[in-house]
């Protein structure tokens, strides 16, 4: 908790030449209002990196640090001999991947049709309706899915009666359709929020582009591609960049809720795998490695992105 | 607004409206099948074909749910966690955020950097869970609390949006002798409202809608049990029910009502109290959230 201090004494400088304590005494409320939370961050953000020394340890709860054995790299090495662990991580891959390109291309797709609605009252209702389920949390969301997706539920009633189908499918007992069905859920829960930002986006641009455009002759879809997406343009590069900056949390709560033994070789992802093995069963020095191989994949993950991000549009994220 | 409809437009026209009425339809039906199940008599619900409105009216599943102790619990400590943790988030959010957004306080720029830190790294599940441990939290309420106290990402979006007050309203109340904290609860915290309710509803929501912490910490202790957890046992175990293992964990209460008559009505009542919030605030998250987003 030395940070505040220490920092202070650095930046002093540049204040005037009033003397630092002098300074600090003014200010006194503004450390008061703003020290228990540096306190709090550090508590329940600093501190757990102390942790990742666990990795390192043949860790035994109950010891105290001085009395862990040291194991050097033997977890990480015993992680990459674990056949199973190649399973979680392309898994983790797969779906991180496949969130970010649906999780991206098709809300800009959604705000651009949105607003190509002339009725605004139409308009609005559809905006209110796909916000909804972004406000119920996973569990509710997995009930849904769980349900619709079931041998009688209503995808299979429209399937069979449409014909497409000749008898009813077990959608979640089939391991090659989890990802697919992991990432449409999460766009049936996410894509009307996430399309906000970009209709905010849209209702900026100036009319008057639409106009001369139309002037021009140009039709809708031109004045779609040349005039609406030009404008989001900015937008479009800001959530991109944060899209792939949550790549380093995909998180495992879909996973986990949606999941079931028949489908598991599909949906075990780094994070479950840390919950099975670490928590589970107790292997905490084992999890935590995993835990850090887990953030070097992403920041991995991170960096490629960046690169064929920077090499399609000449822009760094990072 | 005047323009000749050709064909292109008006395929275009039927497609837009068809495909937007599509989403509509399979944002909005599983709510309301749901619903219609949770009205509906429980045995005359596993013979199927209840899809908009309940064939046997009953307020029975609700009646039994609610005679559930463990429910009752979890309820209570669902909105116990919500009301608690959502004016602590709130309120510390605004104060660190006027501490940061204050360009003359002298550690701004070190304090800023701490706090941004922690937006790209986390020590991972196992040494958040031994902290947990070692701080005696588990088996306890706070668990819920005390981690959620300061969320870096709203305590920003919070900040920009006080960097767009005008500086002058400080300025005068300082001559008129007012101090930093006065400023920031007389002033700076009243004219905040708009973006404290984006944020509200944010904090709001996710301390509702969370269950990992309970499975987590206090799985074992069904005085600490939360709606949502309770709801995700049930979701288990009717999944685990499919491969024919698991029944539902109170076997009283599967005697009355089915898994899926407790599962609909429970999912509405952790449902219907943010869809009764949400529609209020649209015109305020969505400013929210391009706040965030211009931020960052």
């Amino acid at each position: 908790m030395e940070t505040v201090p220490s920092s202070v004494s650095s930046a002093a400088p540049s204040t005037r030449k009033r003397p630092l304590w002098k300074t600090v005494f003014a200010q006194r409320y503004l450390f008061l209002m703003s020290i228990p939370f540096v306190i709090w961050v550090f508590v329940f953000n600093y501190l757990p990196l102390w942790g990742w020394t666990m990795a390192f340890q043949n860790f035994k709860p109950g010891r105290s640090f001085a009395e862990q054995d040291w194991v050097g790299l033997a977890n990480f090495i015993a992680i990459f001999q674990e056949p199973h662990f190649y399973l979680v991580l392309r898994n983790t891959l797969a779906m991180s991947l496949l969130g970010l390109i649906a999780g991206y291309t098709v809300p800009v797709l959604f705000a651009i049709l949105l607003n190509e609605i002339r009725f605004a009252f139409f308009k609005k209702t559809i905006q209110t309706v796909s916000y909804l389920p972004h406000f119920v949390s996973w569990v509710v969301a997995a009930g849904i899915v769980t349900k619709m997706l079931a041998v009688d539920g209503i995808v299979n009633e429209l399937l069979v009666q449409l014909n497409i189908l000749d008898k009813p499918v077990q959608f979640m007992a089939k391991g090659e359709w989890f990802w697919g069905i992991v990432t449409l859920s999460d766009l049936w829960k996410e894509m009307g929020w996430n399309s906000i930002i970009f209709l905010a986006a849209i209702t900026g641009i100036d009319p008057e582009l639409y106009e001369a455009a139309k002037v021009d002759g140009a039709g809708r879809f031109r004045r779609m591609w040349h005039v609406t997406l030009p404008g989001i343009r900015p937008t479009m590069m800001v959530m991109l960049i944060l899209s792939i900056g949550w790549l380093t949390s995909i998180g495992f709560e879909k996973q986990y809720l949606l999941g079931n033994v028949l489908v598991q070789d599909y949906s075990e992802v780094l994070d479950l795998y840390v919950l099975n093995y670490g928590i589970g069963m107790g292997r905490f020095s084992f999890g935590t490695a995993v835990g850090i191989v887990n953030s070097l994949v992403a920041i991995t993950l991170l960096l490629v992105s960046n690169g064929i991000f920077k090499r399609v549009t000449k822009e760094s994220v990072i | 607004m005047k323009y000749r409809l050709t064909l292109g437009d008006a395929l275009f026209n039927l497609f837009l409206y068809t495909f937007m009425i599509v989403v509509g339809i399979v944002t909005i039906y599983p709510f309301l099948n749901l619903l219609a199940i949770s009205f509906n008599d429980s045995l005359d619900t596993v013979r199927g074909g209840i899809y908009l409105w309940p064939r046997m009216f009953t307020w029975n599943n609700y009646l039994q749910i609610f005679l559930y102790n463990d429910l009752l619990v979890a309820f209570k400590n669902s909105v116990l966690r919500t009301l608690i943790g959502t004016a602590l988030g709130v309120f510390s959010g605004a104060m660190l955020a006027y501490v940061l957004s204050r360009q003359d306080f002298i550690a701004r720029k070190p304090a800023s950097l701490f706090f941004v830190l922690t937006l790209y790294f986390s020590g991972g599940m196992i040494p958040v869970y031994m902290l947990i441990r070692d701080l005696g939290l588990i088996n306890s309420f706070w668990v819920y609390i005390l981690p959620n106290v300061v969320n870096v990402w709203n305590v920003f979006v919070i900040r920009s949006y006080m960097d767009g007050l005008p500086i002058s309203l400080q300025e005068s109340a300082r001559l008129d002798g007012a101090n930093d904290w006065t400023i920031f609860y007389r002033i700076i915290l009243p004219l905040c409202k708009p973006v404290l309710a984006t944020i509200g509803l944010f904090v709001a929501v996710g301390q509702w809608n969370s269950w990992f912490d309970t499975f987590l910490y206090n799985s074992t202790n069904s005085d600490l049990t939360t709606l949502q957890y309770e709801l995700m046992k049930i979701l288990s175990n009717t999944q685990a029910g499919a491969s024919n293992q698991a029944r539902l964990s109170d076997p009283s209460l599967s005697n009355q009502v089915s898994p899926e008559s407790i599962r609909a009505s429970i999912t509405m009542v952790a449902t219907v109290p943010i869809l009764l919030v949400y529609p209020f605030l649209q015109r305020y998250f969505v400013k929210g959230l391009t706040l965030g987003a211009v931020k960052s």
